[in-house]
């Protein structure tokens, strides 16, 4: 799969190339979005987005603020209406298929001051499996403790997660999503506002994620580190800028046209990117 | 003591004998059916706290108020007699109830109006109404009759044992149901995105905590009336959250409070029938409420403060002996330092006090401390000399603040004029575990475990 899609919002009246959606029978498709427009109170945050996602890749979605990267995460999975398009996943719909997806939404996204344990939070992973009325029983809570060892969590097991770091609190977040055991994983900044080892930690897991087979897809900040970690890269600004394998496509040009005016911190990183790397 | 008094105090301790012991069938009945009544309201008001909605069950009870006046003005128009039966008044008080909630919902999702402002209007609305009508249920032949007031202040005493099976019944379906969603409305409470993506309806989840809510509220009108029946849902669990972390001991406890406040309110206003119920109910939940505030486990007032300072106090006492260590070391050269020889010279008081900022009478409160728990001994001349113990002590402080002030110097990019404060606060909270560590990574220099200071020590080139 090195096929890159680069889209020129000026040039562009006619509908993208969807030849890249024939090319493998769509059930091994992780993620299919099909001009998907969503809109908030009217006003359209994405528009016509068009994206197929590699199957068995650690995949950045990369953009600047409000350019609707977790919208685009949160209308995948059905949790804001779309006001147009479609989303397969594993060629179905995504309410067909939440068991092979797996979510790590943002960490500032709830309150931590809240009464569970760091194990409880991970059992959450697999409350749907459990079924209703049952209690969480042994076996799962087994396999929680093993999705906590993980991500290195094992020693806090039973710790409050209010007495957790911001660092620990996102692996266990982390873990919550791996004790689904899922094929597809999405991840709203799990880098965000973590300490180095933590994010060494989270890069060993989506590597470890990608050995076996999973693909990744991940809201990323940091631009720096898109190229050591990602092995595809998509751009967003409200409008898909271009997407596909990270050395096409994440160019100092792509980039200007994703964040615009931003221009000091693009031309330090071109600086950066002109430099030969060592690999 | 007159004979009247006597036979007074007489039949109020008999009244009272009467209610404890629960001779009465009707007491029993009563007590049964208010304590569940307590049970689900801790249980509801624990996740209606966690969904931050606390102040919903207050919407509901106002709401309610408009639904009984007109209920009863209805039922008497229709069928005179009937006004007063209590399924009547409960079924008028649900759907206002629901209404004034529904609307709640309808102003918060439709306008720009907040969550609190969305229900302060709806309370004032339906509140007023309710006022309105019950001035024209005054005027009514039978309206004047107590019944209604009941609602509003609540009156377990006036219940018979018909309504307190029905309260009593529903309480232990909302306590089953309760019990049977747990983790569903846990996992709604703590994270409801995650909740939605899992395929969970959010919406459906919701609904069913507001219902059990409005239930609650509803059959809790006539034991505790509505001014107060919100405080059936919302004290237990808030004064359960200071003695535990844990969701599943935080609902247990709270139903328990929540029950323990009903039964007692019960029994106290069936002895002084001249209590109001609701009153005392709510009276026995608040008391139950300040203990937990003050003494709870996990974040009770005394225990905090206890904490912080006995904290403070460790800091203090090692700051000292950390300042004794420093000013004998140069006395002594730093190879020489061991227990048996700190423990050999005088420190002067003045010497002391000047190694550090201390306040005066901080100072002396340490040393005062220090000295009661055989750190250092006061000397005939009005120094102080290191206990082996206070020596022993010193050695370790300094050692903890040294490692970290060199890994700090050593290994992070900190300012080296702002180490010593920044080693300051940090050290005291190392565990032996980290200090091995650091031992490990910086490789002890000294043979006596106590490495030699970084930069030159304040309080002794000052001298």
């Amino acid at each position: 799969m090195s096929t890159s899609v680069v889209v020129d919002h000026e040039a562009m009246q006619e509908p993208l190339p969807r030849a890249v959606a024939v090319q493998s029978p769509s059930s091994l498709v992780p993620l299919l979005i099909e001009d998907v427009t969503v809109a908030y109170h009217r006003r359209p945050v994405l528009w016509n987005i068009d994206y197929q996602a590699p199957s068995g890749k650690l995949i950045a979605i990369v953009g600047p603020n409000g350019s609707g990267k977790t919208t685009l995460i949160k209308a995948t999975l059905d949790l804001v209406p779309r006001a147009a398009g479609q989303v397969l996943i594993f060629g179905e719909p995504y309410r067909q298929q939440r068991h092979r997806v797996g979510y790590v939404p943002q960490r500032t996204s709830v309150d931590w001051d809240f009464p569970v344990s760091a194990l409880d939070v991970v059992a959450m992973g697999m409350y749907r499996k459990i079924g209703w009325l049952r209690p969480v029983s042994r076996k799962y809570r087994e396999a929680a403790k093993q999705a906590l060892d993980r991500v290195g969590m094992v020693d806090f097991a039973g710790r409050q997660i209010n007495q957790l770091s911001g660092g620990q609190q996102q692996r266990v977040f982390l873990a919550r999503a791996l004790a689904q055991n899922a094929d597809l994983y999405f991840m709203d900044e799990p880098f965000a506002g973590v300490d180095a080892s933590t994010e060494r930690a989270i890069v060993d897991i989506l590597r470890a994620l990608r050995e076996s087979g999973k693909t990744v897809i991940v809201v990323h900040h940091d631009l720096q580190t898109v190229h050591e970690y990602f092995d595809e890269v998509v751009l967003l600004n409200m409008r898909m800028i271009a997407a596909g394998p990270t050395a096409d496509v994440f160019t100092p040009d792509n980039l200007r046209k994703t964040y615009g005016g931003k221009l000091a911190l693009l031309d330090q990183l071109s600086e950066k990117m002109a430099q030969p790397r060592s690999r | 003591m007159s004979a009247a008094s006597l036979l007074a105090a007489d039949s109020m301790w008999e009244l009272f004998a009467r209610a404890v012991s629960l001779r009465d069938y009707n007491t029993r009945v009563v007590l049964a059916g208010t304590t569940m009544l307590g049970v689900s309201g801790g249980l509801v008001g624990t996740f209606l706290i966690l969904r931050k909605r606390a102040l919903a069950a207050d919407v509901v009870s106002h709401a309610a108020l408009p639904g009984i006046a007109l209920a009863f003005l209805l039922a008497e128009r229709f069928a005179p007699g009937s006004g007063r039966s209590t399924g009547v008044l409960l079924l008028g008080a649900f759907v206002t109830g629901l209404l004034g909630m529904a609307m709640t919902l309808a102003i918060r999702s439709w306008t720009r109006i907040k969550d609190d402002a969305a229900l302060a209007i709806v309370l004032g609305l339906f509140f007023g109404v309710g006022t309105a009508l019950f001035t024209v249920v005054q005027k009514t032949k039978t309206g004047n009759a107590a019944g209604l007031r009941d609602f509003v202040f609540g009156k377990t005493a006036s219940l018979v044992a018909a309504d307190v099976w029905l309260i009593g019944g529903i309480s232990v379906v909302v306590i089953v149901l309760c019990g049977g969603v747990f983790k569903e409305l846990s996992l709604l409470c703590f994270d409801e995105e995650f909740a939605a993506a899992r395929g969970y309806r959010t919406t459906m989840l919701d609904g069913l905590l507001t219902l059990m809510a409005v239930t609650v509220t509803l059959i809790g009108l006539q034991s505790v009336g509505l001014l107060l029946v919100v405080a059936l849902l919302l004290i237990p669990p808030t004064a359960a959250r200071f003695w535990t972390n844990d969701l599943k001991i935080m609902s247990g406890l709270a139903a328990v409070i929540g029950g323990v406040s009903c039964a007692g309110g019960v029994v106290l206003s069936a002895a002084f029938p001249r209590l109001a119920a609701g009153a005392v109910i709510v009276l026995t939940g608040s008391g139950l409420f300040l203990v937990s505030l003050v003494f709870g486990k996990e974040r009770g007032l005394f225990p905090r403060w206890r904490s912080q300072r006995q904290f403070e106090q460790r800091i203090g006492r090692s700051d000292l002996l950390r300042a004794c260590y420093e000013l004998l070391e140069p006395i002594l050269g730093a190879d020489e330092t061991t227990q048996e020889s700190l423990t050999k010279f005088e420190i002067d008081e003045l010497e002391l006090s000047g190694m550090r900022q201390w306040p005066t009478g901080r100072f002396h409160g340490l040393v005062a401390t220090a000295v009661r728990e055989d750190l250092l001994v006061a000397t005939s001349t009005g120094g102080y000399q290191l206990t082996l113990r206070g020596a022993e002590e010193a050695r370790d402080a300094v050692r903890r603040h040294r490692l970290w002030e060199i890994y700090l110097l050593t290994q992070t990019d900190l300012d080296p004029r702002l180490v010593d404060r920044g080693a300051d606060g940090i050290e005291h909270v190392l565990d032996p575990d980290q200090l091995a560590e650091l031992e490990r990574r910086l490789g002890s220099e000294s043979p006596l475990g106590v490495p030699p200071s970084p930069h030159p020590i304040a309080g002794v080139s000052l001298n």
